[in-house]
């Protein structure tokens, strides 16, 4: 459904587009040979080069290349085999050269798309509209003395690729789908991790309005480096709005930086980049256009992982999940693995429903990870083969699969300990049936008179007398023959 | 081509460089100089030509991605004007 601001003069859309900041996965720096690590001692993994000392030479990482194709390349984006990497120029405290190096007309990535998943299980396409390779600048920490700011230069010159989608998402939940659908890929690509509490991957966005039905591209604000997907979709919900009131007053919007405070939900404008849209781009005389060949292109293609859509449309084809289902499998590859560990020979529509069911509900409640799951993929499988040749009903397994959590043991052995095998001897239950209609002559005759809903009752009874382990099905026909027969 | 005194102010700003009011004409008109000595160039056809980037005919040399370099926080510390338990210290910027 679209989303509208409903103002006083009409209705308004929002148009956003993400430039997202995803930190390159690779050992060593894009210019240099210090490390990458996170949380080191402060300018410990810094070299002359990305401390912007005279006379150091930037000289390129091979990996970090090869990540930003894969990730083109994971995006459907065109390859450009030459880009050019260009001079941004500005000062600040964490950015040692006075420049950073980024490449501005020549990326290379250019055009590509993203699919959103929406929560109605349909799909719906975003353009990208270039991906480039640039240094990170350093990390400026502000609360360690009243008057200094602290200035730690490990992060100065880590590879990022900057993702910059085009104007096409329309509400702060497509913005939020993006993102998540952007992470998923990158991790399965290898290529970010998508951690955005350490901050490698960061966002920021570009929001505008215009009057529903509108085409035009009104004065947009960029909202800067917001640390969460829920603070983007809030940033870009107040931002929506404040646009909305200023033009609904008669103002005008003014082209600006704004950050986004979570504590007070709101945005503001930051003076320190009023000069920030001015860089003076130039090609950077210490390095040569970066020439790629055809060939290694198509090695990285040859080698790419199935992605979260092909992966998807695998699961809708092959175990006949639904497509919201598929999704939700599919967004981490280990989730993906997971199921088809456990679907692997079995009904996949009960695997989908074990493992979105009861185990996805048991692996939050632990605060595990699913690369550490509080139930093995092997052991849900064998639960599994223990409800379809009938030695569990779905009730008993529920039982099994919680003891599974708390204990850890195979289910098989669950199984013998508590003796929680299904009863399906015809004998047994019979005997707990003629208890029960025994001790409730009332009820039968409520039954006999027509008043059949009070048979789920006795069913239930039933089970309580047999802890549970009757075969539900066998109960429900021998009851209704005993009752009614 | 030639730049007026609003275009050498910013420039100036945008460099950090402090020039006071009566330097700005002066400036304009030696940086338009400049500028037009420059432009010359721009007689030359060089329609279908592509640009030059090196006198060499040299491709982008690339490194492998190893750690080499770090763990030297006292030398690039060594110059820094102020600073604190290994980091750079400098005026507060926060907005």
């Amino acid at each position: 459904m679209a989303y509208v601001i409903q103002g006083e003069t009409g209705a308004w859309e929002v148009v956003i587009g993400l430039e997202v900041h995803a930190q390159v996965i690779s050992n060593a720096k894009l210019f240099s040979g210090a490390a990458t690590t996170f949380g080191a001692e402060p300018n410990s993994q810094v070299s002359f080069v990305d401390a912007g000392f005279p006379g150091m030479l930037p000289v390129i990482n091979a990996v970090c290349v090869e990540q930003a194709v894969r990730t083109g390349l994971g995006l459907k984006a065109k390859i450009n085999l030459t880009s050019v990497f260009a001079r941004k120029n500005y000062f600040y405290a964490d950015l040692p050269q006075g420049y950073q190096i980024s490449q501005f007309d020549k990326p290379i990535v250019g055009e590509g798309e993203l699919v959103l998943d929406l929560a109605d299980g349909s799909t719906s396409t975003v353009g990208i509209e270039r991906l480039h390779l640039e240094q990170d600048a350093g990390k400026s920490i502000h609360d360690m003395h009243p008057t200094k700011s602290f200035i730690d230069l490990n992060r100065s010159g880590v590879a990022l690729m900057e993702i910059v989608s085009k104007p096409d998402l329309r509400s702060p939940e497509e913005a939020g789908l993006y993102l998540t659908k952007l992470r998923s890929i990158l991790r399965y690509l290898g290529t970010c991790d998508g951690n955005m509490q350490e901050g490698s991957m960061r966002c920021d966005a570009n929001v505008s309005v215009r009057p529903v039905g509108s085409t035009e591209l009104r004065t947009r604000c960029e909202i800067k480096n917001v640390n969460s997907i829920r603070f983007v979709q809030q940033a870009i919900e107040y931002e929506a709005r404040r646009h909305v009131e200023v033009y609904e007053s008669g103002g005008d919007i003014r082209q600006e930086t704004r950050l986004f405070d979570s504590g007070r939900g709101e945005t503001r404008s930051m003076r320190s980049k009023e000069h920030a849209h001015d860089y003076r781009y130039f090609p950077d005389p210490d390095l040569l256009p970066l020439v790629i060949e055809q060939a290694f292109v198509d090695g990285i293609k040859a080698g790419l992982p199935e992605l979260p859509d092909e992966k998807k449309a695998r699961f809708m084809a092959e175990y006949g999940l639904n497509a919201y289902d598929a999704g939700v499998l599919v967004a981490e590859k280990a989730s993906a693995e997971f199921f088809e560990t456990v679907a692997k020979g079995r009904d996949p529509k009960l695997a989908c429903n074990w493992v979105m069911g009861d185990f996805f509900a048991a692996l939050n409640a632990s605060g595990k990870t699913i690369e550490d799951p509080p139930v093995t993929a092997a052991n849900l499988g064998a639960m599994i083969d223990l409800i379809t040749d009938g030695t569990l009903s779905g009730r008993l397994a529920k039982d099994v699969f919680a003891l599974m959590v708390e204990t850890g043991k195979a289910p098989g052995v669950l199984v013998e300990e508590r003796g929680l095998k299904q009863v399906t001897d015809t004998g047994a239950i019979e005997a707990a049936i003629d208890a029960v209609l025994a001790a409730n002559p009332d009820k039968v005759q409520q039954v006999r008179d027509g008043k059949t809903t009070l048979l789920g009752w006795f069913v239930g009874q039933v089970m309580k007398a047999t802890q549970g382990k009757a075969n539900p099905a066998l109960v429900n026909e021998m009851l209704a023959k005993k009752v009614q027969g | 081509m030639s730049l007026d005194i609003s275009a050498v102010r910013a420039i100036a700003t945008l460099a950090r460089i402090e020039l006071g009011e009566e330097e700005l004409a002066p400036l304009a008109g030696e940086l338009s100089n400049i500028l037009n000595f420059v432009e010359q160039l721009s007689e030359v056809n060089t329609d279908g030509i592509e640009p030059m980037n090196s006198v060499a005919d040299l491709g982008l040399p690339m490194r492998a991605d190893i750690v080499t370099d770090g763990d030297i926080a006292d030398q690039i510390l060594a110059n820094a004007p102020e600073a604190a338990e290994g980091f750079f210290t400098v005026p507060k910027v926060v907005e």
